[in-house]
């Protein structure tokens, strides 16, 4: 027999986890309608979690983007070692953007919150999103340290027992070229904490709780042994791989060794290349953030994301290397690198799980941040704007075209664009071709046009562009993706990663890297190679080369 | 105008075609099943049979008003009309591109809604025109008629015409749809301008195509049924249901079809604000839980929430981002994949899971015995005690416990190692929390508070859940109105005629040109007015009109009324106040160094329709007493409780009674949990109230 009270546990612990899980989606939803700053309100990039007293992330909202969710997971426990327990107070908000405890570069502010009941904390509440502009270079990859990137707020309080410190709010507008927006989202950042403070103190009180432990311990060890047993179904071996990136400077090799042995898998970055001297690098905390995530896509995507099931997994790399740059190296476009690593995990476990993984995606998200030409006296205008490329195709299916993989963003509309600068755009379309070819063929890029509508110029920064050089390569016997590029419209080539001019009269064209294609391109159907020529997703000329062997 | 004395509902959903007769104070009502290969046969079988039950003819009817999912199926099952869409050069794919966002991070395999026009049917043209109204490109016209010959070509059947800002400057489209209808003059043409005149240039394209997709279909369908209702004898007008609440006519109906989409839902959320009024409720939640979904939506003030867009044939039900996004005019509501024939299983994480996933009537739930073997929650509402296995769907089908409860316990109760009923109480709590939970994160969007509601309680399944979804959301009035099985179709005859306009034209509160603002506001108002008047006799109309404003840089707007007549700049610094009012309630602060903008502006202009009928509070005159019984889990209490039996019809009004109990009717059950109280009204609606602060679920 089961005892009485056994069951009712078992569903109430069960009851309060699905809660929970969406106390943070209403934290997230508070966050995404407030936000000020385009990159947030219309592309997404922010994220919400929860965390028991010892600073374990027990929950994230859905609404989010990877980069932020899995370095938060750590982010709490950083403001703890600062700041304890009993010196917290009910109102208090905790704040930074330091890149190496934060979310990987100063754009990103974690705002963290202590849940009470009574004088105890119970919880805490975590969100992050990135604040458009924090002083510095602005979103370039130009700068040779972290000095020149920004204003780093350590780890301090943004609100005393329900007081603003509006001392730091002044720090932070006047070092802004655009101090509403910046403190609006900070503001927004405050409020949505609030929000799921507000919603959790009623859980704890309908489920009678004075603390989450039992709840807490619940949610860990269930994560925890479904990750296990995850991870158990993995061959047991050792699977290196390596990925050349365009960098900045000079080209980044990319080196892992995936080990896993029973219930544990350990990814090591030894051997990768230094860190650049340009703020490419990933911090510690966004490279193992990508790489937990590329695991889990293929292992254990149903497995809630917290700390249970982030604790199976350890990735180790070389201190001062690209994917563990010390302060105070530049780390402003960290995505360049960080976004590249779910492939280079894909890279390893196709040794042992060839059936399940995918080629590999345009991976870094071109972020075209443009602006006006200071100099010139022109309207002031200060834009971001996302260019997505292929994703890669894998068994069974073709890649998404131009979708962010594995960011979590979204595009935001051309008409929004224009209406909030003088940029027009003349060509934002699929690149037939780009996708590369094979059974399954590779997501498809775009190509993208941009002129200013008046007579003048403006900068274009390219600090996240990558892969110009080096394309997303094909899986299992599928052909590469097509490689990005860039140039103006008149015809000059441009690199990735430093800052451009385009000339008055000259318009700025890019052109998206696609995804890599999955097995072998003879291999295609017929009919799936003339539905390709229909949509003219592939060119003639384009399925010839690839599919007919000419 | 002589209020009509006889009016018909006819309201098509997936499986059943329900049908509502009005004549004087007399309802008769009536449920068939779906024609769905000629719907309008169900229709007419429907009408006819009704008007027998009441002794009536097609002569006496003064109008019949129709709602029907055909729309939106043809949209999921991608049955509508080979549509093209002309577009701006260099934007080709704007509408397969979408969001170009993931909607699920982790799972590599997801895909999105493949676009309603194919690349090979989306044609470019030369023409531009900026942000602000400037020609950057002038419509090549010659372009225009060669894209047209490819489309003939192609047997195109409609044709949507997209291109950019022309949501604020429509010429181009205008010119291009004047040479595309010239050359074929048989196809649909819809303009972005005129379906969706707003910004966002996917949402719009996406919106326009939609509504040419489905227009061919619709007009023929609804020229079809109109001829065979003459046919019958009606000279009465046919209104069609709109997702927005309102009735339009034949025409707009087969000129705007997109409207159409999801029209039975809202026909719901009319019938609960139509018996909030009555009943004096200020707050009412609409809870209509069928066998597939479970939609929620909040009224205020006898005012349904509403919504300027919604997301059609989603590819993963529950999935934001996984659907054909559709700007029109709708009433607000949270839809999930919560009914009696969702099925229940478990995760990796061995946590039950219900849904999103229906058994749907074939093969059905388990207790059917129809060949289902995954469990649902009907099954667990039958292992519960909640189901009089004899006396399902009106004894029409003969539930089997003994499989219900065998494949609970294998699916659930083995590897959690749960016995008895408890399965079954599992499957029941965590599809009560999913509801809860998507009502509170609804609710919570809108800036309300879920537990100041009183719940309406509507649908098959409804009633079984009502009260202990109520506990969780803190609330402690449950009103389940009489004919909650046809709620919908009795929303139908309580709908105005209505028609709303939506303009996006973003200004800065601040710098507004009054004079061209209240110009662009008196035209929709008489654009919109035009198209009510139209459908009426001479009824009083009522205009309505708001603006959706937010802080400067913000990317999501509050609905702000305004008031019906011209602007002054004393109405300006009122509208900031009334905004900045709201956004303290919502958000918890204002930003006052920050400009407001406002950002689309809407008018509707509806009939005003008869004063609901004053239901008295509820007077407990004698309680009742039942023999029966039935061991019922109660949810709240945490344990089986036996529960007293009562049927419907046994009761009179002013009749009470004390909970557990369960009170049986052919088309539903209501249970009423312990430390709840039922009692039917003069309105013959059972009204259920917890006693404060007892139960599980207290929520603050």
């Amino acid at each position: 027999m089961t005892p009485q009270g056994l069951p009712r546990s078992t569903i109430d612990s069960q009851v309060m986890w699905a809660r929970l899980i969406s106390v943070v989606e209403e934290q997230a939803q508070a966050l995404l309608r407030t936000a000020f700053g385009s990159v947030v309100r219309e592309a997404g990039d922010l994220s919400a979690g929860v965390y028991n007293v010892q600073g374990e992330m027990l929950a994230q909202a859905v609404t989010g983007t990877p980069g932020h969710v899995n370095t938060m997971a750590m982010a709490v426990s950083h403001f703890l070692e600062r700041f304890p327990l009993r010196s917290m107070k009910p109102g208090d908000v905790f704040v930074t953007n330091d890149p190496w405890m934060g979310t990987g570069h100063l754009f990103d502010y974690v705002m963290v919150t202590p849940a009470f009941r009574g004088d105890q904390v119970v919880a805490f509440f975590a969100s992050t999103c990135h604040v458009t502009d924090v002083g510095g270079r602005g979103f370039t990859a130009d700068a040779n340290s972290i000095y020149e990137e920004g204003v780093l707020i350590p780890h301090m309080r943004i609100r005393s027992q329900d007081v603003v410190n509006d001392e730091l709010l002044a720090i932070i507008a006047g070092n802004s070229r655009n101090p509403i927006e910046v403190i609006g989202d900070i503001r927004s950042l405050i409020s949505c904490n609030d929000a799921g403070i507000k919603r959790f103190d009623g859980m704890m009180l309908e489920f009678g709780l004075e603390n989450l432990d039992s709840l807490s311990a619940h949610i860990l060890e269930s994560s925890t042994c479904a990750m296990q047993d995850a991870i158990r179904a993995v061959p047991d071996g050792i699977y290196a791989t390596q990925m050349t990136l365009d960098g900045y400077e000079t080209p980044i090799t990319l080196k892992a060794r995936l080990t896993v042995d029973g219930e544990r898998a350990v990814l090591d970055y030894h051997g990768s290349s230094g860190a650049s001297r340009y703020g490419i690098n990933s911090p510690k905390c966004y490279t193992d953030a990508y790489s937990a995530f590329g695991l889990k896509c293929i292992v254990a995507p149903d497995v809630p994301n917290n700390a249970g099931s982030l604790a199976c997994f350890e990735v180790q790399a070389e201190p001062g290397s690209c994917v563990d740059p010390r302060h105070p190296a530049p780390v402003t476009a960290r995505h360049v690198i960080g976004q590249m690593l779910p492939d280079i995990v894909f890279g390893c476990l196709a040794q042992a799980l060839p059936a399940k993984v995918p080629a590999e995606s345009a991976g870094s998200i071109w972020v075209l941040a443009m602006s006006d030409l200071a100099a010139s006296g022109a309207p002031r205008f200060n834009v971001m704007n996302v260019g997505l490329g292929g994703v890669g195709a894998g068994p069974g299916r073709d890649g998404l075209s131009t979708t962010a993989f594995p960011s979590g963003v979204g595009t935001i509309p051309v008409e929004v664009t224009e209406t909030e600068s003088p940029l027009i755009f003349h060509r934002k379309e699929l690149l037939p071709d780009s996708g590369g070819p094979g059974t399954q063929r590779g997501g498809l890029s775009q190509i993208i046009e941009v002129g200013h509508t008046g007579s003048e110029g403006f900068a274009v920064s390219a600090a996240t562009w990558d892969r110009l050089v080096y394309p997303a390569r094909g899986r299992a016997g599928g052909s590469d993706g097509q490689s990005g590029a860039a140039y103006l419209g008149s015809g000059t080539r441009l690199e990735g990663k430093q800052t451009h001019r385009v000339p008055a009269g000259d318009t700025l064209v890019v052109e998206l890297p696609g995804g890599g294609g999955f097995g072998d391109p003879k291999e295609r159907t017929p009919e799936e190679i003339e539905a390709d020529l229909e949509a003219g997703y592939v060119t003639a000329a384009g399925a010839e080369k690839a599919y007919r062997g000419a | 105008m002589v209020k009509p004395t006889c009016r018909i509902a006819v309201d098509i959903g997936g499986t059943f075609t329900d049908v509502v007769l009005w004549c004087g104070t007399r309802q008769t009502t009536l449920k068939i099943l779906t024609t769905a290969d000629a719907p309008e046969r169900g229709v007419i079988d429907g009408v006819r049979q009704v008007l027998d039950e009441a002794g009536r003819s097609a002569a006496e009817v003064q109008l019949l008003i129709h709602g029907t999912t055909l729309a939106t199926n043809a949209l999921i099952e991608r049955k509508g009309a080979k549509t093209a869409l002309l577009t701006s050069q260099g934007f080709r794919d704007i509408l397969e591109m979408g969001y170009e966002k993931r909607f699920a991070h982790y799972d590599l395999n997801a895909t999105r809604a493949a676009p309603l026009v194919p690349r090979s049917l989306r044609f470019t043209v030369p023409e531009r025109v900026a942000a602000d109204g400037r020609t950057v490109t002038p419509l090549d016209e010659q372009a225009v008629r060669s894209a047209v010959d490819e489309m003939v070509q192609a047997g195109v059947q409609a044709v949507a015409v997209g291109f950019l800002h022309a949501f604020a400057h429509p010429a181009h489209e205008q010119a291009a749809g004047a040479v595309i209808s010239d050359r074929l003059p048989d196809a649909t043409v819809c303009l972005s301008s005129d379906v969706c005149p707003e910004m966002r240039e996917y949402e719009r394209f996406s919106t326009t195509c939609a509504n040419a997709y489905v227009r061919p279909l619709m007009s023929g369908y609804l020229s079809r049924l109109q001829a065979l209702l003459k046919g019958e004898g009606f000279e009465c007008p046919l209104y069609l249901m709109m997702s927005s609440g309102g009735l339009t006519t034949i025409d707009q109906a087969i000129r705007y079809p997109v409207r159409l989409i999801e029209s039975g839902p809202a026909g719901g959320a009319i019938m609960t604000a139509e018996l909030a009024v009555g009943r004096g409720m200020n707050k009412a939640l609409a809870f209509d839980m069928g066998g597939t979904t479970a939609k929620i939506c909040l009224i205020d003030d006898g005012e349904p929430d509403r919504s300027p867009a919604f997301e059609v044939a989603r590819v993963y039900r529950d999935m934001k981002g996984s659907g054909l996004p559709v700007r029109i005019p709708v009433i607000d509501m949270v839809e999930i994949g919560a009914g009696g024939g969702s099925i229940a299983r478990l995760d990796a994480m061995k946590r039950i899971s219900v849904g999103p996933d229906s058994a749907g009537s074939t093969p059905g739930p388990v207790a059917y015995g129809l060949g289902g073997t995954a469990p649902t929650v009907t099954d667990a509402d039958l292992v519960l005690g909640k189901l009089n296995p004899d006396r399902f769907a009106g004894g029409r089908i003969a539930l089997d416990a003994d499989s219900a409860k065998g494949s609970l316990r294998q699916v659930i109760g083995e590897p959690l190692d749960l016995s008895d009923h408890w399965p079954a109480a599992g499957v029941s709590e965590i599809v009560e929390e999913n509801m809860a939970n998507a009502a509170r994160v609804h609710a919570v969007e809108r800036g309300k508070t879920v537990s100041d509601y009183t719940m309406v309680a509507f649908g098959g399944a409804a009633p079984l859940h009502a009260a202990r979804l109520a506990e969780k959301l803190g609330m402690h009035r449950v009103v389940v109105p009489p004919g909650a099985g046809v709620g919908s179709a009795i929303g139908f005859l309580q709908a105005p005629v209505a028609f709303q306009v939506v303009r996006s034209l973003r200004l800065v509160l601040d710098g507004v040109d009054l004079e061209a603002l209240n110009a662009m506001l008196a035209q929709m108002s008489d654009e919109v007015s035009g198209v009510v008047a139209a459908a009426t006799d001479d009824e009083e109309l009522l205009e309505h009109r708001q603006v959706e404003l937010r802080y400067l840089g913000q990317g999501h707007e509050l609905a702000i009324p305004l008031p019906a007549h011209a602007l002054d700049p004393s109405s300006l610094n009122d509208l900031r106040a009334s905004f900045e009012a709201v956004y303290q309630r919502v958000y918890g602060l204002i930003m006052s160094d920050s400009p407001v903008e406002c950002v689309s502006w809407s008018v509707t202009c509806a009939t005003r329709t008869a004063p609901a009928e004053r239901i008295d509070p509820p007077r407990r005159q004698r309680q009742v007493q039942s023999e029966r019984l039935r061991p019922i889990y109660d949810a709240g209490a945490g344990t089986m409780v036996e529960a007293v039996l009562f049927g419907l019809d046994e009761l009179a009004a002013g009749d009470w009674l004390q909970g557990p109990a369960l009170v049986e009717e052919d088309e539903t059950a209501t249970f009423i949990p312990s430390y709840w109280t039922a009692v039917l009204d003069d309105g013959q609606a059972l009204v259920l109230e917890r006693r404060p602060a007892h139960g599980r679920g207290e929520t603050l």
